[in-house]
Order: C-alpha cells, then sequence, then structure tokens
C-alpha cells in the first residue's frame, strides 16, 4: 500500500445494478469495486496503470428511493447503420413511442463513500510516483477526464482527495451483503467475478480481483 | 469540425406555473417527487428529450443534426437525409476489415451524422468495446428549490368516446377526467460537459452553442395542455480554461444560490426568489451568464 490513495466521493442518488436485476434495476447497498474503479479513471488513467481497489467505505446510512422512467427498448444495430452508409436511404432514427419499456430503478439516496485505492504498472517505465502525484493533483483541483458518476451517468458524484484520517462511518457493526460483483474480467471474455462483500463498521476491505475469495 | 478545448459546468433554473413538467408513470402521473422531502424532480431524460426535439425543429434538414431518438408527433418524415459521402466504406467491407477498426467508422459515423449520439451518446450492439458512445454532456435529476404540492384537478368532458358509453349515461354524454398540476416550482438542475468526451465524439463550438441555444429556448417549443407555463429562467455557464477543469465542479455549483424572498409565503413566481452568483470564481474559471 505504498502508494494508496484515497478519495471521497458523494451524491444525492446512486444506482450500482445488481446483474440478476438489471432489467427493472435494483441497486447493490453498496459501492461495488468495478464502479469505484471506474470513478478513479474518469479522474485519471493511463493503459499503463491498473487501479485496483483495496478498501471501501460508507459513510452514510444506507437508504432506497423508487424512479420510474420511460426508456428506450432497442440498442443501435450496427448492421442497419451499415447498410444506411452504403445506401444513404435507410432510416435510422427509432421512434420512441414504438419502443418504449417503462422501467423501475431502485436507487440509493444520500451515498457517500471513501474509496481506498493503489495501482499496478503493467507497462511504460515503472514510475509509480508519477501517476500518483498526477492522480491527486488533478483530484485536489477538482480535474477530471469526465464527470465521474456513481453507478449511472445521470448520478454524477463529486470528489475530493481525502489527505487526513478517514472519517468514521455512521454504520456501526458488522454486516454481511452476500455476494457482490467484484469487476469484470476483461481479459477473460468479459466474466464476471464476485465476492462476499463484508464490512464492519462500514468498511468493507476488498480481496485482490485474482486471490481464492473472487469467483466467476 | 474541431471539438471543443474546454471543460464546462452549467447550473440552469427553470420554472413550472400550473403545469405538470414531469409525470411519474408509478404514480399514475402525477409529477415526480421526492418522498423524503417532497421537493419536485425532473429526469435528466426528460430534460435531453426536449433538447432533442429543440435541435429537430431548429436545424430541420441540416446535415450532421439528424436526431436519432425521435418522438413521432414531430415532423416525421423530414428525414430523407444527405448522407456523408463515405466512398471508401463499400470497398473495405469486401475486405473483411478488422472489427474494430470497422466499428470505430461506425460510431464516427453516426456521431457525425446524428447530434444527440454526439451529445448524449448511444449504445450500439457490436461486440468490440467501442460499439458504445459516451457523450460529453451529462445532466443531473433536476430539484426544485422547496417543496412542491401537486393538485390533482378533476375536469369534465362533454363528449363519449364510444356508443355503449353513451347508452349507459342515457345520453347525459359526460366524461370525467384528472390532470395533475404544480401551482410552482422553481426547478434547478446542474450539468457537465467533459471535452475529453467531445473529442471522441467530435462535439463541436458550434454543437455547444446549439446546446446552450436549446437549454434557453426548448420550452418554448414544448407547450401542452399537460405543461402549463413553463420557462428557462437562468443559465449559468462555468467555462474551465482547462481540458481537465480548473476547479471541483460542486464547489462552483455552490456559488450559485437560489433563495425564496418571503419564507411565510408559499412561492408562486419567479419574483418569489432571488438568485445570486457569489462571486469569487476560482482561477482560470470563468462564469458566462448566457440567460
Amino acid at each position: 500500500m505504498a502508494y494508496g490513495i484515497k478519495l471521497k466521493v458523494w451524491g444525492p442518488y446512486a444506482c450500482f445494478t445488481r446483474p440478476e436485476m438489471k432489467v427493472e434495476r435494483v441497486s447493490y447497498d453498496i459501492m461495488t469495486p468495478s464502479a469505484a474503479r471506474g470513478i478513479l479513471e474518469a479522474v485519471y488513467w493511463k493503459p499503463e496503470i491498473r487501479w485496483n481497489v483495496r478498501r471501501i467505505h460508507v459513510l452514510n446510512p444506507i437508504k432506497f428511493d423508487n424512479i420510474r422512467r420511460n426508456e428506450l427498448g432497442n440498442v443501435l444495430s450496427a448492421s442497419n447503420i451499415k447498410k444506411a452508409m452504403k445506401d444513404r436511404k435507410t432510416e435510422l432514427s427509432v421512434f420512441i413511442e414504438d419502443d418504449r419499456q417503462q422501467r423501475a430503478a431502485m436507487v440509493l439516496k444520500d451515498v457517500s463513500y471513501i474509496i481506498e485505492a493503489d495501482f499496478e504498472i503493467l507497462s511504460g517505465d515503472n514510475n509509480p510516483l508519477k501517476h500518483k502525484e498526477m492522480f491527486e493533483r488533478r483530484a485536489r483541483k477538482g480535474q477530471c477526464f469526465n464527470t465521474p458518476c456513481l453507478g449511472c451517468r445521470e448520478f454524477s458524484a463529486a470528489f475530493e482527495l481525502v489527505e487526513d484520517e478517514v472519517p468514521a462511518s455512521e454504520l456501526k457493526g458488522e454486516k454481511d451483503y452476500g455476494w457482490m460483483l467484484h469487476d469484470i474480467d476483461f481479459n477473460n471474455g468479459m466474466t464476471p467475478r464476485f465476492f462476499r462483500a463484508k464490512s464492519k463498521d462500514g468498511i468493507i476491505d476488498v480481496p485482490p480481483f485474482v486471490s481464492e475469495e473472487v469467483r466467476g | 469540425m474541431a471539438a471543443i478545448q474546454n471543460r464546462y459546468e452549467f447550473v440552469y433554473l427553470f420554472d413550472v406555473e400550473n403545469g405538470n413538467p414531469n409525470g411519474d408513470p408509478d404514480a399514475g402521473n402525477m409529477p415526480r417527487i421526492d418522498p423524503e422531502t417532497s421537493n419536485g424532480l425532473v429526469t435528466d431524460v426528460c430534460l435531453k428529450r426536449k433538447v432533442r426535439n429543440f435541435v429537430e425543429i431548429a436545424k430541420v434538414n441540416e446535415s450532421g443534426f439528424n436526431i436519432y431518438v425521435q418522438e413521432k408527433a414531430v415532423l416525421n418524415l423530414q428525414n430523407k437525409r444527405a448522407y456523408l459521402a463515405n466512398p471508401e466504406i463499400n470497398q473495405e467491407s469486401k475486405k473483411l476489415p478488422k472489427k474494430e477498426e470497422e466499428a470505430k467508422k461506425i460510431t464516427g459515423w453516426m456521431c457525425a451524422n446524428f447530434f444527440d449520439v454526439r451529445t448524449f451518446g448511444a449504445v450500439m450492439t457490436t461486440d468490440v468495446n467501442c460499439g458504445q458512445v459516451r457523450g460529453p454532456v451529462q445532466i443531473n435529476f433536476a430539484k426544485s428549490i422547496d417543496p412542491v404540492i401537486p393538485l390533482e384537478l378533476s375536469i369534465t368532458r362533454m363528449a363519449v368516446t364510444t356508443e355503449k358509453e353513451a347508452e349507459s349515461q342515457s345520453g347525459d354524454n359526460r366524461t370525467m377526467g384528472r390532470k395533475h398540476i404544480v401551482p410552482y416550482g422553481l426547478y434547478r438542475v446542474e450539468g457537465y460537459i467533459s471535452s475529453h468526451l467531445a473529442e471522441k465524439t467530435g462535439f463541436s463550438e458550434a454543437d455547444l452553442e446549439l446546446f446552450w441555444n436549446a437549454l434557453i429556448n426548448m420550452f418554448d417549443h414544448d407547450h401542452s395542455a399537460a405543461r402549463g407555463k413553463m420557462n428557462a429562467r437562468k443559465l449559468f455557464v462555468f467555462k474551465h480554461s482547462d481540458k481537465l477543469g480548473n476547479a471541483p465542479a460542486h464547489k462552483l455549483f455552490d456559488l450559485i444560490s437560489v433563495k425564496r424572498n418571503d419564507s411565510e409565503k408559499p412561492p408562486r413566481s419567479f419574483t418569489d426568489y432571488t438568485i445570486d452568483f457569489a462571486g469569487g470564481c476560482p482561477q482560470n474559471v470563468e462564469m458566462i451568464e448566457k440567460l
């Protein structure tokens, strides 16, 4: 943990969708390591490094809210676009009324987390200090590649570098959140991998992605 | 066209008078409400819809400004589009190009042709990762400054739909309906524009201008029986001189405060509020009041 960083993120809403309930989205109780990694990457990332989330502090009590929205039932089909590029006639627009789905989402409210993470160097010159300092400079100034979000892009995250002690969580005692998504194994045909998320006084220790505790 | 070179944040205020800004399908089309605070909500997608509709009417038949997700009511078949000249694609597809390259070409083409894909992004079905476009513009939920109290109004109609209904009413021919309104609500929404994502989709300065225009004017082209009187009131834009930005977004948002003048009286108009810009923009951030 020599090059660890701590980032506080918070926002009025969050939705860390459970993969088993993603048509009508239901959020996990807490932030997943993959969502935390996404936030760090939105602030600073280069192909030479990989972020490893080590610990997530859940600062606020867990609250849910329900939101139902009109959504589009479809995705763009690549073959249609190809056809349109060729013949310049094919209609590409979709009419939302024809393809509407109303979907509810169980989202989290008033969340605040501290992410503790470090990174490993995958390639390039082995100069971890450079990456760490670039990340910290950006986080301190509020700079980012794009605005990080809490699971979905409509729930954007405010962020701040934590340089002192981590404040105590409002959650006390031990809690088992069950099996939770750790991250997706992109090198291995996008296999999701899970771990048993347990918290103690609001702190979740995240096992390394390659460890025994993480299962596909 | 060259992509924008600055990061932006914006605070946008709009109000509604005797209308329903955004119905909740879960609550029988009542205005959306945060159940804990009773503050009114308007979803991000609701506002994006209006931006799309505005761009569609503002840029009829202009190539590069097509709208992918359309609403039927709006000028359906104006989109006999002038497709970009892309002669090299045809030949290449015979050669079976590498999948990733092809996917990039496809997303690039979609971005060049469709304003909404370029601005808000879109998901395309390719098994290559870049089939998903993230747009530079990101909008949060809009929230009303004060709790709103939706009213349910009963209305009557002097006709019925079916003959059967007429018979059962023995010629009275009346039906009752329901309408939900918010007497008044001032809503605030915050958004972000990332220059790096703009680079990937080609979101240009002209697109940005059009987007601001859409925010300012979109309610004027969205009148309906349900909406009542909706108006764009204020648009504060924070322009960072640096591509990555020069200050945390939440600190900039905090500079804009909206206060009710008389907390005893229920708010009923925009003049019941004072909007303040605290000043003291961080270095290298410029505040532009667009409206």
